[in-house]
């Protein structure tokens, strides 16, 4: 009887963890509501779709993927919780979130569990905290930025610029690189503005910003008050060139600023436009399934998971810390693993690295009007 | 100097969607009591009314407007008041406060649950130009805001004064005791100052929505912003929630612009302290003053 009971429960602990029953469980702690909800929205559906994919062709190593979606509310506090309540569900592995302020509070459990995060978060500082465990699904901001510096120097011969940024970590980051590598190749930085999230109301901002002689405008900010501020340039007639990162260039911010948004233009890690044909069929897939247009976060959570089962197969087993160690230094090409989309490598801090866009918007469409090499010629 | 004037066009033109706000605020406060904590929500809802005219029954833009408005003055005005406010109010304001708080957090997440938690585009009323003045350059948009707004407060001052109804409405507000003694239909006027909230947030919304985009959570900062503005210029007089309206949306635009672009949002809570510390009335409100 005693044999009986101890059996039912580790029957009963062990069907509660990551690996039993022929599944395998993925947690996703992301913005689904909130100020982030255009982001996290992506991105969860595109989990779920790629999810749905391998689930569809047998699973990962055999057992069937299972992925529960936590919602952040775009708060760090609340994704703090919701990880560890992620956490206790012993998943094998975590995505997410996307907001930079939230990843930055949420990788340090994701180390003290010794789970690997893919986080869709891009300010420069998330691989700067030795972390073993977090890796990245789209540029960081120390790698974008001297890209979109050289984009304001020799496409636009911009010598005075206005730099609008959104006060939390992503666009903090996002401004102190960009200033750094702008005064680096000459550029003035005649306005500074910060701006909060939710900010409604822009105005303010657009007059400042045109009365400080800039003959360029660099945006970083979210993608609901990018297209606030698209708006209002646009209602106050500003004339100058608007630059932006890939946020700015969003298919959202396309859909919701309307007119207000042709004519930006900038650089892109990753665009649903892009001529490549794997992504091509990812945005196919996509718009079927979701009946709308993917943005760049959705791209960043089907490649994160894609890069999950390749790493997973190649370590032939479910192993957190080893799933870890096995991308530090990790290549995949699309030939390899088609979901990955694009070739990519991803360093030892978990940045990676892989062929990037110059982009405009025309008619209400982003078209790709250049693409750039991987810094590391991959 | 430039910078000056545009920043106070475009202060003003937000502070004039405050004021639509607040003047609803006070005309239910006349004539009811009722302080409705869902009037940011009411002000968030008839956009998606366009929207849905725009998207499901696919009307043009102003045929979706004209219905946002007749289905506005339906919900948000008649169903409100005999629904919510007329059993409620029985009871005392509070319970009445405490279920428009109710009311509000059900739109919300109502519209959460319909729309999603992202943004949505919506027309502008008119195309995005500037026009020079005196030199100065100024959003069109901007004007078209100040001027419908004008107008919709002039035609409510002139209905409220000029008009038998509108005097009766008066009345109503200052003594409705003695309003029905002279024979005067008390509940029908009341029922009227429904129907204008109801018709006046509806067109804050078409004015505000271009701006903020249509989002469920849009009425949390207007809904606030309103009441701050009809406590500081007067809850007993409407040219009161007017400038006080007016006033929170150019302190507003140049707090950001000239203080700090952080702070700005604790402006109007500054204002208001002010105003309660020094001048409890309202800054045009009168002590003990029912008018309409």
């Amino acid at each position: 009887m005693k044999k009986m009971i101890v059996a039912a429960a580790f029957a009963v602990v062990f069907s509660t963890t990551a690996f039993a029953q022929g599944t395998v469980k993925f947690a996703d702690v992301v913005e689904i509501s909130g100020g982030g909800a255009v982001v996290g929205s992506n991105w969860k559906n595109a989990i779920d779709l790629a999810v749905s994919e391998i689930n569809a062709k047998g699973g990962l190593l055999g057992k069937k993927i299972e992925v529960t979606h936590y919602d952040t509310q775009t708060n760090p506090g609340v994704a703090r919780a919701q990880v560890q309540k992620a956490l206790d569900g012993d998943p094998y592995v975590l995505f997410g979130p996307v907001y930079s302020g939230s990843a930055i509070v949420t990788q340090a459990l994701a180390k003290q569990n010794e789970i690997a995060e893919f986080t869709g978060g891009e300010a420069a500082n998330l691989t700067e905290q030795k972390n073993p465990y977090i890796f990245r699904t789209s540029f960081g901001q120390q790698f974008a930025m001297p890209k979109i510096a050289n984009y304001m120097r020799d496409v636009v011969k911009a010598k005075k610029v206005a730099v609008f940024w959104c006060n939390d970590d992503f666009g903090k980051g996002g401004r102190d690189t960009f200033i750094k590598e702008a005064k680096a190749r000459g550029i003035e930085i005649v306005a500074d503005l910060s701006s909060e999230n939710g900010q409604a109301d822009f105005a303010a901002d657009v007059v400042k910003a045109k009365g400080s002689g800039a003959d360029a405008m660099f945006i970083y900010l979210h993608e609901e008050e990018n297209a606030r501020l698209l708006r209002e340039l646009r209602k106050q007639s500003v004339a100058v060139p608007l630059i932006g990162e890939t946020t700015l260039l969003n298919q959202k911010v396309i859909e919701l600023a309307g007119d207000a948004a042709n004519g930006i233009k900038g650089h892109v890690g990753l665009s649903a436009d892009a001529p490549i044909p794997q992504i091509q069929e990812f945005r196919k897939k996509y718009e079927e399934r979701f009946k709308s247009v993917p943005d760049h976060n959705a791209l960043k959570g089907y490649i994160g998971v894609y890069a999950v089962k390749y790493a997973t197969e190649k370590i032939g087993k479910f192993d957190r810390k080893a799933l870890a160690e096995k991308m530090k230094g990790l290549k995949i090409t699309v030939a390899e693993e088609p979901g990955i989309l694009m070739d990519v490598t991803w360093d030892k801090n978990g940045d990676l690295d892989r062929i990037s866009f110059l982009a405009e918007v025309i008619n209400g469409q982003q078209k790709i009007t250049q693409t750039l090499p991987a810094l590391g010629g991959s | 100097m430039s910078d000056f004037f545009q920043l106070l066009v475009a202060g003003l033109a937000t502070g004039a969607i405050y004021a639509l706000i607040a003047i609803g605020f006070t005309l239910l406060w006349q004539t009811s009591q009722t302080i409705n904590f869902a009037q940011g929500e009411f002000v968030m809802l008839p956009a998606f009314f366009v929207l849905t005219a725009m998207g499901y029954f696919q009307q043009p833009f102003w045929v979706a407007v004209l219905a946002a408005f007749a289905v506005s003055i339906v919900l948000l005005g008649v169903l409100f008041k005999k629904l919510m406010v007329d059993p409620m109010i029985r009871h005392g304001v509070l319970p009445l406060v405490i279920a428009t708080i109710a009311l509000a957090l059900l739109m919300k997440e109502g519209v959460r649950e319909f729309y999603s938690a992202e943004a949505q585009g919506f027309p502008s009323l008119a195309a995005a130009t500037n026009v020079s003045i005196l030199g100065v350059a100024f959003a069109v948009q901007s004007l078209v805001v100040l001027i419908v707004t004008a107008v919709a407060v002039g035609v409510l001052q002139l209905f409220l004064n000029k008009t038998r109804t509108g005097r009766r409405m008066q009345a109503t507000a200052q003594n409705p005791t003695v309003a029905r003694l002279l024979g005067i239909p008390v509940e029908r006027m009341i029922l009227y100052t429904f129907l204008i909230n109801a018709a006046l947030v509806a067109l804050a919304s078409v004015l505000v929505t271009p701006i903020y985009l249509a989002k469920f959570s849009n009425g949390e900062w207007l809904g606030m912003y309103a009441f701050i503005a009809a406590i500081v210029g007067g809850f007993n007089q409407v040219r009161g929630a007017l400038v006080g309206g007016l006033l929170l949306g150019v302190v507003d635009n140049f707090a950001a612009a000239y203080l700090s672009a952080q702070y700005r949002l604790a402006m109007p809570l500054l204002i208001l302290i002010v105003v309660i510390l020094f001048r409890p009335q309202g800054l045009l409100g009168r002590l003990e003053e029912r008018t309409v």
